[in-house]
């Protein structure tokens, strides 16, 4: 058995309990729509919920929490750049939007 | 290419990789191989996931505009999406199930790559079909889905419940992603196959890279599986829910 097979046998009980875990948090995100939940508390269940779930994923199912901090930083930084890339787009977006309203009327 | 086994990585005496800043460092500067001891195939596999982030991202981000463009109301998911059952009306109901079902064969996965690493055939095997049958499963309630909507006149162009975006949105994202589940439930059935025939433990060479097998393989099989279910998690909180 390699040294890398080792280093990747984690207890069963691990995943057990993670997947239960995205199980109830799925439960969870499920009754944010069943219960209509508005507002602000809506969209940031949704998110909490959905961060919550994809930590877990890539930390436990993906192995993350157990790479070389170098491979970790290697994947998860770069995304961080899509928000940069949000937040242009809801700037353009917006513009988009006031053109259209100030052009088509808002009743469109 | 050269048959150099990955673990071997020059290191006389095999020490606990430093963490922190030094481990980075180390890893960066010593002039060889930058991840010592993670496989190529997994770190390729990472690198392949990474650019496959961006595209699922930069989908996400176009619906993102087309919905906060548009001054036409969006249609509301929890209605389109509600099923009929028993006579009574459930918001997301085949959604949810959907979720389930992925998040099902996601732990069928985890547990299959644990069981590779113990060097178990026989539960390996029946975990990896598992998980592959979920994940047909899913993307026959995807097919039904898009049967329904097609039905109710939803079109990429589009569609009688409000902001025509929503239909290309749609069909642009769940699409990709079925694509995706479908692509990874063949592997699965190949990975199996290989397992069954004891491919991994006898490094039988595979047929394309002429590689040496190794239950490696299995967990960036897994890495895959669990992007798609990644995935899900954000069209599900993005698309279905917002």
């Amino acid at each position: 058995m390699t040294s890398h097979a080792q280093a990747q046998l984690h207890p069963i009980r691990i995943y057990l309990m993670i997947w239960a875990l995205l199980f109830v948090l799925s439960l969870f995100s499920y009754l944010v729509d069943y219960f209509h939940v508005e507002g602000a508390l809506r969209w940031s269940l949704i998110i909490l919920l959905m961060l919550g779930k994809a930590s877990l994923i890539v930390a436990v199912f993906m192995h993350m929490a157990w790479e070389r901090l170098a491979l970790v930083l290697v994947i998860l930084l770069p995304p961080a750049l899509l928000l940069m890339f949000v937040g242009m787009m809801v700037l353009q977006s917006d513009y988009t939007l006031a053109i259209r309203s100030a052009f088509f009327g808002t009743g469109l | 290419m050269a048959q150099t086994p990955y673990s071997q990585t020059g290191e006389s005496s095999p020490q606990p990789s430093p963490g922190g800043m030094t481990g980075i460092l180390r890893d960066w500067a010593s002039d060889r191989q930058t991840f010592r001891q993670v496989p190529w195939g997994k770190v390729m596999m990472w690198v392949f996931l990474l650019s496959d982030t961006f595209i699922f991202g930069i989908f996400l981000l176009a619906y993102m505009t087309v919905r906060s463009s548009t001054p036409v109301p969006w249609p509301n998911p929890s209605e389109v999406f509600a099923l009929e059952v028993a006579g009574q009306t459930l918001p997301l109901f085949l959604i949810a199930i959907m979720t389930f079902v992925l998040i099902s064969s996601s732990g069928t996965m985890a547990l299959a790559v644990r069981f590779a690493y113990a060097r178990d055939r026989r539960n390996t095997a029946l975990l990896l079909l598992a998980t592959a049958l979920l994940g047909a499963t899913f993307v026959g309630m995807q097919a039904f889905e898009w049967s329904k909507l097609i039905a109710e006149g939803v079109r990429p162009w589009a569609n009688p419940f409000g902001a025509p975006q929503f239909g290309s949105s749609f069909f642009m994202i769940t699409g990709f992603h079925g694509f995706h589940v479908s692509v990874g439930v063949l592997f699965l059935l190949i990975i199996t196959r290989k397992v069954l025939r004891g491919d991994f433990d006898l490094e039988r060479r595979g047929f394309f890279t002429s590689r040496k097998g190794s239950y490696e393989q299995i967990e960036t099989m897994g890495l895959y599986w669990h992007f798609v279910d990644l995935v899900w998690v954000f069209i599900f909180a993005f698309f279905y829910l917002w």
